[in-house]
């Protein structure tokens, strides 16, 4: 993974499997602090105990199509190569949350990348799952909550071609407007 | 901060109501691009990306994109299956924007399959 948007990604398709019908992605940034933080959690399945300390292993997967799963790993060790800290809870039938914590100024700490894209591709694969998007920059927050915009659509589908690019739109704006440079 | 505006929501709402109205038979083909890890790493948000795009610049709505999880063949990623109405669904494996902009145009919208880029035919699984 490249950027700090593919994980994302990677680990919301995660909660879209468990069957959430809410995901909740959390991004902190605190230069003064020297903190890029991400934090996903979902009402979805959940993990039991023992499910849930497998997670981090590679050869560990719930899927059947292949044996490896690499989604958390990659992300525990991207986060943790930069000094920073990764943690995951869960509880069946309650959901998961999964947190990493980076060191912002490190110099292996990926940058943020094409978040729009992210946001775009698991409303257009979801369209049933609601998500919620908080980044924080300083001072600054942008939210993207789509449960605002399912309430004005009146059963119009989330993933029409129309209201997909007025959603693409809000996100550039709202990320430009807190000084977000998706570079 | 940026809102939607909900005007803009509401046009679309009429807009998409009287078209509904009009149209018979609506969806014509479905596309699918794998979002597994495996995906995700070699490119396939970027080709769901030009997918939208392309959709959207065509103008037409009988065309749905969506995704789905790795079905085992990681190495031949980014894969989308192509699935026209009363057709076999297509495969294409090693995808990237170029080739999704061509199979849009030639085969989604000509029904020329792409060949050289197609990995196998039929139903794919995942799980």
């Amino acid at each position: 993974m490249l950027e700090l948007s593919m994980h994302i990604l990677d680990i919301v398709e995660n909660s879209t499997r468990a069957g959430a019908t809410l995901v909740k992605i959390n991004i902190v940034e605190d230069t003064k602090k020297d903190i890029f933080s991400i934090e996903i959690a979902d009402d979805g399945a959940g993990m039991d105990e023992d499910t849930l300390r497998k997670t981090l292993d590679p050869f560990f997967t719930t899927k059947e199509v292949r044996e490896i799963g690499l989604g958390l790993p990659m992300l525990s060790h991207s986060a943790k190569s930069t000094e920073g800290d990764f943690t995951i809870e869960s509880k069946v039938g309650e959901g998961t949350r999964v947190a990493a914590e980076y060191k912002h100024s490190h110099i292996d700490r990926q940058p943020l990348g094409n978040i729009t894209g992210t946001l775009i591709t698991l409303i257009t694969g979801n369209p049933e799952v609601d998500f919620v998007y908080c980044h924080r920059n300083g001072a600054e927050t942008y939210t993207l909550d789509t449960r605002d915009i399912r309430r004005e659509l009146e059963g119009i589908p989330i993933n029409n071609t129309e209201v997909l690019k007025l959603i693409r739109e809000n996100i550039e704006e709202g990320l430009e407007e807190i000084g977000i440079n998706e570079q | 901060m940026a809102k939607i505006k909900i005007e803009d929501l509401k046009k679309i709402k009429d807009k998409v109501k009287a078209e509904t109205s009009l149209r018979a038979g609506e969806r014509r083909v479905k596309v699918t691009v794998h979002m597994g890890t495996c995906g995700i790493a070699s490119g396939a948000r970027e080709v769901l990306d030009t997918l939208i795009s392309e959709i959207e610049e065509a103008g037409v709505t009988d065309v749905v994109a969506t995704t789905s999880g790795c079905m085992g063949l990681c190495s031949r990623e980014p894969e989308i299956t192509v699935e026209i109405m009363e057709q076999e669904p297509i495969i294409y494996e090693y995808m990237d924007t170029n080739k999704m902009r061509q199979v849009f145009r030639r085969h989604i919208l000509n029904g020329e399959v792409q060949t050289p880029f197609v990995l196998a035919k039929g139903a794919e699984r995942t799980k």
